[in-house]
């Protein structure tokens, strides 16, 4: 196997990569160009399909058919959401798009508007990436002095403004209407659907939102062509009609117990193994994995059996995941605590769980709270029990949530606990040999505060 | 026309009709828990309690596929061939673990809670929760903090169904409340310096499904298992609202509005809430009485005289007098008007009647929400006029009977009142200083009633019953809430006795009548719905 050579991460490592000249210098925004003077938004949507891309945040929902949503010859205005608010825990490779590249990401910006008939395209930021903010600024301030943003760009009647947001650090700001409420000024709260965001998105018109890697990726089969990026990644499985296939190079962020973490770029379907062995060097310490979380904390756990896996978007469902999510691959080495690794799960999303819905702002805080008491020794085994049901009822496959947060919070319980079960009852009897087979419900309340 | 199957049993709905879920169930008498969905508010659907099952029968086939997962019922709009499960196993179980959820972070503190009884969180539990709690607990705190004048807001009993915000940015349009943190910390809060302090604050406590927001002039008075309510009509303003009075032993403890499309939908104004207390107050006349011989200059004390009595001699001073005017209180019910005026004609064929005066505060005031204040504060306006019309003294107010009467052209002058509020100043009761009779009927002491020779207590809005007609020529009958007190004897009954009638004074008979012989009232013949009817529409037809 010749070893991969590295597309959308290629700025990585060259001096002054971030900007326009350098940029240009690889051949950046000559597809733009071309598109611009001979193609029709049409014919973008048709290669995007083509290409069979699926989208980068996490969901893999099929970007070219996500456009085709977008209502038909509709007046306007029609805005391009770029989610920039890359918040799962264990995921960078937004970052680093955004911070060595961000030239790509605009090219792939200004490509999808093009394609979206969208005059207007927002990147909504996290907070927590200054950095990335300062470049992607810079980068689009060296766009509109060269005529690639602006009214009537080079020429061809397109225009597009683009304006970068930032958010207030908050992680349900990553999910679609979420996101789009936020930047309406209100708390982002994600919205009820229908209406989808393709008919009521930003401001009540329609709206497409797309992640940073999808943009760039854009921009890469702009360049490199439709044949370029499905020679790359896992066809479609044809025994699967809804199998779309797992085409082009993606960006997996490695970290956690690992000699090398770091974003690596890889065909889709690359397995957990190699990717820990080939880029990260392996385990580190020379200590063995005991499980990994395949693409950022709320897409659930491998065990270490499960490393051979393939990292495509169908690959982690097969053993118990939830999807690939964003390819964030978080190695925990066997002296690490399932306990400790599920408690911390908990903690983030309890903190993170946006409070809307009943089922996921009471569940995440419970289950938080029984892991607190199974740390502190006064753990049960009907705790597990409890914990299960929480995760496989918790969220929108079940139906009891509006979002897909609570999946992603009942997901490493469901995989921890039912994974990892043996380690559990041993911590449990371990740390509280009087009680840990007590059935009874919790006693009443002692006390109630006064008025 | 469209049919529903809820629970296998098959419903018609209109074709026009655009029905979610509960509403739907709800025709066929299926209740669907919810907390958070509200029919006068946009749907968030974030409570999770309405979650059902549903289908889609096929038209051609009849073969019905089933939503493999639940689906809030608030959310989800019903159309031909909708199926809905209420009942499966898989809803139970739902319902049980929403109400264990909620349960969670809420204090439990029920013998303590002014919700207690008409509590939503309490009903679904008994009826959907699960008797074992599994969630351990830390002792917990109920803490409370003001959100404005009127409101109380006790922190953790809130399930944060987020009715109250939705409220203040829909209806009221004043967008007081907001949710602050995130996650099992959220919080209803005000802005610092922004209270809750709109006309309409107190609605969010009648939206709150649970404990957490409290009316401070109703927290602690009462339990709510010992009140009874009766359907009335506000009289604060000329929008007459419906609303129940809610009351035990003839002492009112709130108001609360009855849902009416016609006139105030869901809502009602704090003014109207609040406006209840001149009902107990110690300053009322509480006796009829006549003035005894006094002086030129010191005229006697008023003594009480039995209602017996008040009939016959009331009549005879009237009579005695001469040229009669009457003011017709914009206060008292269409059928109260009806016999005053009847009584009045029968004492001195050629009484002058007029409208008597009207209250009036400012100016309209109308929210987003499509709710209206009126100015004018006085509920039946309208249905007087009417009254006045069918005794050809149609056009008559207060400013004509007054210069009748200072014209000189009466002897004697009855004037009906029962105003919450001082309503009439010294220079314009010195008008009536001249006439050989003058007869107040009013709650409160006022000028007039320092030059009157029969003082006679008025019923307050609670204590009588009839019709009323609002600004939108909209008639509402009501009923009796409360007696009055001892010692008063509401209008309408003096009346009746007064035309010498027979029997218990019932308003529903001079409906009937007024019904036959008045065309404006025709709409009052068959007992009107309790939502009333618009006069003006039943004319036309």
């Amino acid at each position: 196997m010749t070893p991969f050579k590295p597309v959308l991460l290629e700025a990585v490592g060259v001096p002054d990569g971030h900007t326009l000249a350098s940029y240009r210098g690889r051949g950046g925004y000559a597809p733009l160009e071309a598109t611009l003077a001979q193609k029709q938004p049409n014919d973008v949507v048709e290669m995007v399909k083509a290409s069979g891309l699926r989208g980068r945040g996490g969901a893999g929902f099929s970007t070219g058919l996500k456009w085709t949503f977008l209502p038909k010859d509709h007046p306007g205005p029609i805005y391009l959401c770029v989610n920039a608010d890359e918040s799962e825990p264990g995921t960078f490779n937004n970052r680093i798009l955004m911070e060595d590249d961000p030239h790509q990401v605009l090219e792939g910006t200004i490509l999808s508007s093009f394609a979206t008939r969208a005059s207007t395209a927002y990147l909504y930021l996290r907070y927590e990436y200054p950095r990335s903010w300062h470049r992607l600024q810079a980068a689009i301030d060296e766009c509109y002095a060269a005529g690639l943003l602006g009214r009537n760009i080079l020429g061809s009647g397109f225009s597009l403004d683009i304006y970068l947001h930032r958010g207030a650090a908050a992680y349900i700001c990553g999910e679609e209407t979420g996101l789009i409420e936020s930047l309406e000024g209100k708390r982002a709260w994600p919205r009820i659907k229908p209406p989808f965001p393709a008919i009521e998105g930003v401001f009540k018109k329609p709206t497409v939102v797309n992640n940073i890697e999808t943009m760039a990726c854009v921009a890469q089969i702009a360049r490199r062509g439709v044949d370029w990026f499905k020679s790359i990644g896992v066809p479609a499985d044809p025994n699967n009609p809804r199998d779309p296939g797992s085409y082009g190079p993606k960006l997996y962020c490695l970290s956690g117990h690992v000699e090398k973490p770091g974003c690596y770029e890889a065909p889709l379907g690359i397995t957990l193994r190699q990717l820990v062995d080939q880029h990260g060097g392996g385990v580190w310490k020379g200590r063995r994995a005991k499980a990994a979380i395949p693409g950022g904390i709320s897409m659930g756990l491998f065990t270490e059996a499960e490393f051979d896996t393939p990292l495509d978007f169908a690959g982690p469902g097969k053993v118990g995941c939830l999807g690939l999510g964003t390819a964030a691959v978080v190695v925990i080495d066997d002296q690490t605590s399932i306990v400790d690794f599920l408690h911390n799960s908990c903690r983030f999303f309890a903190h993170e769980s946006c409070g809307q819905c009943t089922p996921c702002r009471e569940g995440t805080s419970w289950s938080l709270r029984i892991l607190e008491r199974i740390r502190a020794g006064r753990g049960r085994l009907k705790d597990l029990d409890i914990l299960l049901e929480l995760g496989t009822t918790m969220g929108m496959m079940p139906g009891s949530t509006i979002c897909g947060l609570a999946d992603g919070a009942a997901w490493p319980i469901k995989n921890a606990i039912n994974k990892f079960r043996g380690e559990f009852e041993d911590f449990i009897k371990r740390t509280n040999p009087a009680g840990w087979m007590v059935t009874d419900p919790v006693p009443a309340l002692t006390i109630v505060g006064a008025h | 026309m469209a049919s529903v199957i809820v629970d296998g049993r098959e419903i018609e709905i209109g074709g026009h009709e655009r029905l979610n879920c509960i509403e739907a169930a709800r025709r066929a008498g299926q209740e669907i828990p919810h907390y958070c969905w509200h029919p006068g508010l946009s749907v968030v659907a974030s409570c999770r309690m309405c979650l059902i099952e549903t289908g889609q029968r096929d038209p051609a086939t009849g073969k019905v596929t089933m939503v493999p997962k639940l689906v809030p019922g608030c959310q989800t709009p019903v159309k031909d061939g909708t199926v809905i499960v209420t009942e499966s196993e898989k809803v139970r179980e739902s319902r049980a673990r929403v109400e264990e959820a909620l349960l969670i972070d809420h204090p439990i503190d029920c013998p303590i809670c002014d919700k207690a009884g008409e509590c939503l969180l309490q009903d679904y539990h008994f009826e959907h929760g699960q008797a074992e709690r599994r969630a351990d607990l830390h002792p917990f705190t109920s803490r409370k903090r003001d959100v404005g004048p009127t409101v109380t807001l006790f922190v953790d009993r809130c399930i944060m169904c987020t009715r109250c915000v939705r409220f203040t940015r829909e209806v009221s349009g004043t967008g007081e409340l907001m949710v602050t943190s995130r996650g099992a910390k959220e919080e209803i809060d005000v802005f610092p310096g922004f209270p809750l302090d709109n006309k309409l604050a107190g609605n969010v406590v009648d939206l709150c499904p649970v404990g957490a927001l409290g009316d401070k002039d109703f927290l602690y008075q009462q339990r709510v298992w010992f009140l009874k309510r009766e359907a009335n009509v506000c009289s604060g303003c000329a929008a007459g609202c419906s609303i129940f009075t809610e009351h035990n032993q003839d002492t009112v403890y709130r108001l609360k509005p009855r849902e009416n499309p016609d006139v105030n939908r869901w809502w009602m104004c704090d003014d109207g809430r609040y406006g209840w207390h001149h009902l107990h107050d110690a300053a009322r006349i509480l006796a009829a009485g006549r003035r005894g011989a006094g002086t030129a200059a010191c005229a006697g004390a008023f003594a009480a005289v039995e209602w017996a009595d008040v009939v016959a001699s009331l009549r005879a001073d009237l009579e005695r007098s001469g040229r009669l005017a009457v003011a017709v209180s914009p206060m008292l019910t269409v059928e109260d008007a009806w016999l005053l005026c009847s009584v009045a004609r029968s004492i001195d064929e050629r009484a002058f009647l007029a409208l008597g005066h009207v209250p009036a505060a400012g100016d309209d005031e109308s929210f987003p929400g499509g709710f209206t204040i009126r100015a004018e504060k006085c509920p039946n306006r309208n249905g007087v006029e009417e009254v006045l019309a069918a005794f050809g003294s149609g056009g008559r107010g207060w400013d004509d009977l007054l210069a009748h009467v200072a014209a000189g052209h009466a002897d004697a002058a009855w004037v009906t009142a029962g105003y919450p509020r001082p309503w009439i100043d010294e220079p314009t009761a010195a008008t009536f200083s001249g006439l050989s009779c003058l007869v107040v009927q009013d709650l409160f002491d006022s000028p007039l009633t320092a030059l009157a020779t029969w003082r006679l207590p008025a019923a307050g809005f609670a204590e009588r019953a009839g019709t009323w007609v609002n600004v939108a020529h909209h008639a509402q009958s009501f009923r009796q809430a409360i007696r009055p007190p001892a010692g008063v004897w509401p209008e309408g009954r003096l009346y009746w006795n007064m035309l010498g009638r027979r029997g218990l004074y019932d308003p529903a008979t001079v409906r009937q009548e007024m019904a036959a012989a008045s065309a404006p009232f025709a709409a009052l013949a068959d007992d009107p719905p309790a939502t009333g009817v618009d006069l003006r529409v039943r004319q036309l037809a």
